[in-house]
């Protein structure tokens, strides 16, 4: 299956008919599960109603680790196998990871001042999520910044990777310091130690989150491969008006 | 329905939050399909302005 779709044509193609049922899936997912957030989920006995910001907090939380993770493995796919596909696929989702950081830092800033009375802390969790969002714009800037795309792409790729060290950086940082945010209490060994009714709107909205993030990825790979045969046709033109000319002459 | 908004208390933070997350992924989104129909008419701008050749096969 990932042999056929690796051929740039059938992807767009495969991508074109996949892209509405993906996107539709995500708006359903996240429709239910604001439902869950707002209606059918508890509030916090120690943070009342503010709880409630934890439903697109987190979950943009783990879309932006999740995102970054695709974009490393997709430009190591293409550092190896020098996959131009790959390189459009990591291309095309880092805007959408920077998106969900810029939604995971500004949310928590908002959940933040409420229960810790402080906008913002120098926490370690904090401090590695702001880098993250820095090395999502970093790559975005770097892959636009040469005209030919492919070295663009081998730049990015390069980037993306070195950047992968932070990753665990931030899943581990509420572990290794001593800080503020307080620790994972889904995503561990002994299992979520988060009540049932507060799993469910938060698992939801996650489930919806990544179903957006591929509609998008669709959206914007189809649109990348397009620009890339844009320039491809822009050049053909070019040289056959420089042909012209000099046939002319 | 007053108390729902009131959000106990926290409205001035919790809509923002879910405000923010709407503007900024529904603007991802637009820019994204934006973008994708733009491109679409650049190619079939440049394919049509090549009248001898054959298009290649999609």
């Amino acid at each position: 299956m990932f042999d056929r779709l690796a051929s740039p044509t059938r992807f767009a193609a495969f991508a074109a008919r996949a892209q509405g049922w993906v996107a539709g899936g995500a708006v359903l997912l996240i429709l239910v599960g604001l439902y869950f957030a707002f209606f059918a989920s508890p509030p916090d006995y120690q943070q009342g109603e503010a709880v409630r910001i934890m439903y697109i907090h987190v979950p943009s939380a783990w879309m932006a680790l999740f995102a970054y993770g695709f974009v490393a493995l997709m430009s190591a796919v293409g550092l190896i196998w020098r996959h131009p596909l790959a390189h459009v696929l990591a291309t095309a989702a880092a805007p959408v990871g920077a998106a969900f950081t810029f939604v995971c830092l500004v949310t928590g800033s908002l959940w933040g001042k409420p229960m810790w009375g402080a906008w913002w802390v120098w926490d370690a969790r904090l401090t590695s999520v702001l880098i993250l969002f820095f090395i999502y714009l970093g790559y975005i800037a770097l892959v636009g910044a040469f005209d030919e795309p492919t070295r663009g792409d081998r730049a990015g790729a390069i980037l993306a990777l070195v950047g992968a060290v932070n990753v665990p950086i931030i899943k581990f940082s509420v572990d290794w310091w001593n800080t503020l945010h307080q620790p994972a209490s889904v995503m561990k060994l002994s299992g979520p130690a988060i009540d049932t009714a507060m799993l469910i709107p938060l698992l939801l909205m996650a489930a919806g989150f990544t179903a957006l993030f591929f509609a998008l990825l669709l959206v914007r790979a189809r649109a990348e491969l397009l620009a890339r045969r844009v320039r491809a046709l822009r050049l053909i033109e070019a040289r056959g008006a420089a042909g012209a000319a000099e046939v002319r002459v | 329905m007053s108390g729902f908004f009131a959000m106990g208390g926290y409205a001035a933070y919790v809509w923002p939050a879910y405000a923010l997350a709407l503007i900024v992924l529904g603007g991802i989104a637009l820019a994204s399909v934006r973008s994708l129909r733009a491109r679409e008419a650049e190619v079939r701008a440049l394919e049509a302005a090549r009248p001898r050749r054959q298009r290649p096969e999609r």
